[in-house]
Formats: C-alpha cells, sequence, structure tokens
C-alpha cells in the first residue's frame, strides 16, 4: 500500500511562475496569468473555477501543451517544457496527457473504437492487438461494449462523450485534462461522466483537472483551485466523503 | 506513413461529394492529355513515316567545289571578282573508306552508296528526263523498302535491268520486259530491259526515278567506281540532324540531315508538339488548381477535427503528410479513369472517326500521365498541407 501511496504523491505538474501574454510587443499587450504557481500529484482530482475571461482556458492550453508560457515555467513529469520544440512538446503531449473536451470532438470518419485508439495511432501507427483489446476494455469500462464499429454521429451526446473519455486515457496518461467535459449533458448522464473521471483517478493514478463552471461539479472534486482575473485566488482541499 | 493513408482515405471517402467532383474534373483533364497527345503523335508519326517513307535520313556527299584564292603577301589590297563555280557531278573520294566508317558510326543505322545524275529516257520519239540512281539493292533497300512498292515485275537491276517508276512506264508506254534507252550525254548510252516497276506514291519520284546498279550507272555518267551519294538511316530520326553534323565534321564532307531538307516540315512538326505541350500544360495547372482549392477548403472544413488529432500528439509532419497523400491519391485515382476515359476517345477516333490515319497508344504515356498527376496532385497540396500543419492547434480546437 505504501508504494501506491508513494506513487499518490508523485508530483505529475508544477507551474513555476508561469506567465502568459498576448499581443506582445504591441499597444495592445495583454498579461493574462500572473505568475501561477501550483502543483498536481496523480491523486489530485482537482477542479479548474472561476469567471469568464479569468484565464481558465488559456491556463488549459497551457497545461496541455497546446501553446507555450510567456515567463515562468511548467514542469509536467518532472521535465521542463518551455524551451520545447513543437515535434517534442507533441510527443510529450502524446505520452502523458489526456483530453476531454466540451464538445466531445471525435473524428467523424473514424468508428468508436478507432477514435479510442487514435492517440496510439498517430503516434506508433498500426494499432498492436494489445491496443485494440485495451481500447475494447476501456469502451467497456464506459459502458459502450457492443458500440466498438459505430461512427460518432450514430451515438448520442453522452455517448460520444464517454468514447471522447476512453480515448483520453488509451495512452494511460498522467494528467487528464477536461475543458467543460459536461457542458452540453444533461445532468443525470454528466453525473455518470464524473464518476468515470473519479474512477480512472483512483484505478490508474491519474491526475485530473476539470475545468468547469458548475458549482455542483466541483464540489465533488477533491480540490478546487479558483482563477480570478489570472491570478490563483484559493486553492482549497475538500474532505472526502 | 500508414495512419497518415488511412486518415488522408477516410478523409476523401468522408468528403464524397467534394472528392468526386475533382475526381471527374481531373480526369476529364487526364483524358484531354492523353487523347491529344496521342493524337499528335499518330499525326506526326504518320506524317513522317510518309516523307521518310522515299528518301534517306541523311545524305552525304561530295563537298562543293569552290574558288581558292593564292595567299597574299602582307599589306596588300586585293580587289576580287569571283565567278563561282559549276558544281559537275563528281564522285566522293575514297567512298569505300567513308562508307566503312558510316557503318560503324553510333546511331547508324543502314547506309547505302548511291550513284545518281540527269538523263534521259526514250522510246520511239518519246523523250522523257529521267534521275538516274544507281544503287546496290540489298543495301538501298534498308534506306528504302522498294520492294514492297513494286507493282508490277520485280527488283531487280545490274545485267542491262532497269526498274521505273509507273508514271514513267505510262507516258512511255513501257510495260514489264519493254526495252528502252538510256542516254546520259555525250554519246553515253545504253538500251535497258524492264525488270519491275515501282509506285512509291510521291508523283515526282514515280515519273523520274530510273533504278540501275552502280556498275552501269557509274559507266553511264562517266565516273567509273564512283558514288555521289551516300545513303544512311538513323535509329532516332530526330538525332540525324545531330549525326549529319558529327559525319561532315568527321569526313570533311556534306552531310544533310532530312530534317534540313523538309525545313518546313519540321518546323510545322514543331510548332504542333509545341501547341500540343501547351495544351497539356495548362490543363495539368488548371487541374492543379483544382486539386489545391478542394483541398484548401478541405482544411477550413476539418479545421477542427485537425486541431484535435494535433491535441492528441498527431506532429505536425504528419498533418502535412495526411493532406499531401490525399493531394496525390486524387491525382493517382483521377488519372486512372482520365487515362481509361482518353483511351477510350482514341478508340473512337480509331473506329468511327474519319480512318485518315490510327493512333497507336505509347504503352508509356499512360503510366507516364499517371505519374505526372500523381505528382501534380502532391504539389497541388503542398499549400493546404502546409496551412493544415501550421495550424495553432488552440485555435484549431475551438473553431466552429
Amino acid at each position: 500500500m505504501s508504494d501506491l501511496a508513494q506513487l499518490g504523491s508523485a508530483e505529475v505538474l508544477r507551474l513555476a511562475g508561469l506567465r502568459k501574454s498576448y499581443n506582445i510587443g504591441l499597444p495592445t499587450e495583454l498579461e493574462v496569468l500572473h505568475g501561477l504557481e501550483l502543483t498536481l500529484a496523480r491523486r489530485d482530482f482537482a477542479s479548474l473555477v472561476g469567471p469568464s475571461g479569468s484565464g481558465k482556458s488559456t491556463l488549459l492550453n497551457l497545461l496541455g501543451l497546446l501553446d507555450s508560457p510567456t515567463a515562468g515555467d511548467l514542469y509536467l513529469l518532472g521535465q521542463a517544457t518551455r524551451l520545447l520544440d513543437d515535434e517534442r512538446r507533441t510527443a510529450l503531449r502524446a505520452q502523458a496527457i489526456g483530453f476531454v473536451f466540451q464538445f466531445h470532438h471525435l473524428i467523424p470518419a473514424f468508428t468508436a473504437l478507432e477514435n479510442v485508439m487514435m492517440p496510439m495511432l498517430v503516434t506508433h501507427g498500426r494499432p498492436s492487438a494489445e491496443t485494440i483489446t485495451r481500447a475494447r476494455g476501456l469502451l467497456e469500462e464506459v459502458g459502450l461494449a457492443g458500440f466498438e464499429g459505430r461512427k460518432p454521429q450514430e451515438l448520442s451526446g453522452g455517448q460520444q462523450q464517454r468514447v471522447a473519455i476512453a480515448r483520453a486515457l488509451i495512452t494511460r496518461p498522467a494528467l487528464l485534462l477536461a475543458d467543460e467535459p459536461t457542458g452540453n449533458l444533461d445532468t443525470k448522464t454528466a453525473a455518470g461522466v464524473f464518476e468515470l473521471f473519479r474512477r480512472f483517478n483512483r484505478e490508474y493514478g491519474c491526475a485530473v483537472l476539470v475545468v468547469t463552471h458548475d458549482p455542483r461539479l466541483s464540489a465533488v472534486c477533491d480540490r478546487t483551485i479558483t482563477l480570478v482575473d489570472g491570478s490563483i485566488v484559493s486553492d482549497e482541499l475538500h474532505s472526502r466523503t | 506513413m500508414w495512419i497518415e493513408s488511412t486518415i488522408a482515405l477516410r478523409f476523401l471517402r468522408e468528403g464524397r461529394a467534394q472528392t468526386t467532383l475533382i475526381l471527374i474534373g481531373i480526369a476529364v483533364g487526364v483524358s484531354v492529355i492523353v487523347f491529344i497527345v496521342a493524337l499528335i503523335r499518330g499525326l506526326q508519326g504518320n506524317i513522317v513515316e510518309r516523307t521518310l517513307g522515299t528518301q534517306a535520313h541523311i545524305k552525304v556527299e561530295a563537298p562543293d567545289e569552290i574558288n581558292r584564292l593564292a595567299p597574299l603577301p602582307a599589306g596588300t589590297t586585293r580587289l576580287v571578282l569571283e565567278t563561282r563555280r559549276a558544281q559537275r557531278l563528281r564522285s566522293i573520294n575514297n567512298w569505300q573508306q567513308v562508307m566503312a566508317v558510316l557503318d560503324g558510326f553510333p546511331g547508324v543505322r543502314a547506309v547505302s552508296p548511291v550513284i545518281s545524275g540527269p538523263a534521259f529516257a526514250r522510246r520511239g520519239n518519246a523523250v522523257e528526263s529521267v534521275a538516274l540512281v544507281g544503287m546496290d539493292p540489298i543495301r538501298y533497300q534498308r534506306i528504302i523498302p522498294l520492294s514492297e512498292d513494286i507493282v508490277a515485275g520485280q527488283l531487280k537491276v545490274g545485267a542491262g535491268d532497269a526498274v521505273i517508276g509507273r508514271l514513267l512506264a505510262d507516258d512511255l508506254g513501257l510495260k514489264v520486259g519493254d526495252k528502252f534507252r538510256l542516254a546520259a550525254g555525250l554519246g553515253r548510252e545504253a538500251q535497258l530491259n524492264i525488270a519491275g516497276i515501282f509506285e512509291l506514291g510521291v508523283r515526282e519520284l514515280d515519273q523520274r526515278y530510273v533504278y540501275l546498279d552502280l556498275k552501269q550507272t557509274q559507266s553511264l555518267l562517266d565516273l567509273p567506281g564512283g558514288v555521289t551519294v551516300i545513303d544512311i538511316t538513323v535509329e532516332d530520326i530526330f538525332t540525324a540532324q545531330d549525326a549529319a553534323r558529327r559525319i561532315a565534321a568527321l569526313t570533311g564532307l556534306k552531310a544533310e540531315s532530312w530534317l534540313d531538307t523538309n525545313a518546313q516540315l519540321v518546323n510545322a512538326l514543331r510548332s504542333q508538339s509545341m501547341s500540343t505541350a501547351m495544351i497539356s500544360f495548362f490543363v495539368a495547372v488548371s487541374v492543379a488548381f483544382g486539386i489545391a482549392s478542394v483541398l484548401s477548403i478541405s482544411v477550413v472544413q476539418r479545421t477542427r477535427e485537425i486541431g484535435i488529432l494535433r491535441a492528441m500528439g498527431t506532429r505536425q509532419q504528419q498533418m502535412l503528410k495526411v493532406f499531401l497523400v490525399q493531394g496525390a491519391v486524387l491525382g493517382l485515382t483521377g488519372s486512372a479513369i482520365g487515362a481509361f476515359a482518353g483511351y477510350g476517345l482514341v478508340w473512337v477516333f480509331n473506329t468511327f472517326g474519319p480512318k485518315l490515319f490510327y493512333i497507336p497508344v505509347a504503352p508509356t504515356l499512360v503510366p507516364l500521365a499517371m505519374a505526372i498527376a500523381t505528382l501534380t496532385g502532391t504539389v497541388a497540396a503542398a499549400v493546404p498541407a502546409r496551412r493544415a500543419a501550421r495550424l495553432d492547434p488552440v485555435v484549431a480546437i475551438r473553431h466552429v
């Protein structure tokens, strides 16, 4: 048990004085994030909340290595990332991060199973038997056994989002980033999706960071990070129930 | 490369209407190119074949005789009034050695020594001016397949036998086995037996040519042991000019290729080839623009998918390839259909057309057209592919 505890406290992500500005050098230069400090461990199941325009999306892009900071640095699995070139950032992203977006974002030309395997396909080419087994397993875990051959447009919104979650987990990422993952799902489906996050967090030791507007959802997380005007104004742990 | 091709093919299959339309566009373009190239090649081949059916590719003759001026002492000025020399009929010096050299000349297929000069053919009171052609039938046949054009008798020269053109035979009322007289001036005359009558289909030749063997012609023209022309055919007819230049430089003789003697025809053929090339080029350009515009639209339509793929670890290079492959596949598929259609057009022309000539389709034409179309497709895809690769994933994902 001590091994797991140790793994659980292992650092996944650390922000050190992270800053992001837009329109650098122009009269309209604007700093959106003002030197953020934050650490996420494997066991963390956190939500990121804040009003519109507080910089949540910008931060999420930085965390997902889709964008690079202006100053400070972001350590992912202990590796400094600010100066990585696109190639290496892409590789690190593929290996360490799973994404779940608000609008499911599946590739319509591929089946549910292929969509789940996509992160493996784009990095490793032809799927191995093990990848296929894992993808089927994940689809089963999100309750979509038997839907492998369906195209995204043949699935409901909730089903699509569950496929997207399975896809985010296929690479066994250290960090799962979810941007309003339940934004356009009904309450019941949304609760189911959260349940899945919770389970994967516990079973795979994958840190989860959910960006949400919904206070009810952030309440079920273990930790709530509040971002206002580009600064972290609070970072609270909830007692687990 | 597997995943890039898979994504590319899925994208093409998903955008079925777009893909079909552009494929039709490419196919039409390629079929036009295949048809017009085959048509012009067939036409030109036909014209060249007809022209070269009755003449050598290169004629080697003795150089013109010119006046030579004695060298002047330094500081002297000279005023020259020159009467240019009449070019008498004369033999090529050492033609046996020259022929031996030409026989081994690279690119030369056949060499035939010929002695030719003017004479009168007479029967009774009828007189016709003719051109004597003394030749060695075995060698000459390799230049002009005369036996194919014999309409009566046989190709037999020497020992008092001659072969004459059909129009000349008509003019003199001669048939095979008849006799006639040849007078080459200065009392040199001979009586000959008609062994065969030919018809080359060229009025000038059918009316004037009288074929004899070398020996008889040499004595008639008073050039014992001499030949006036060496006829040559080469492997590649369009290198004749170059070969002629090299032969002239090597032997010091006058060498003229069919390209020089048929300058007008060659000019017409060149212009035709150039206009074909231009039509092909512009059709290819418009096909390329078609592919580029369809893929550009596709990049815009798929911006969000590109963003997702990038977020999931697709590298820029891979994204680039996805669109390059689409261009290549469009080019390849479209050109395959187009080549097939082009073949169809050629077949229709050959079967139902005016039937003035037959269009052969070179076996290399279709693979060449397809290779060029595939390359064109890939190049045309370069601009949209670069745009796809350079899309900022952050922006792309939020694209609606």
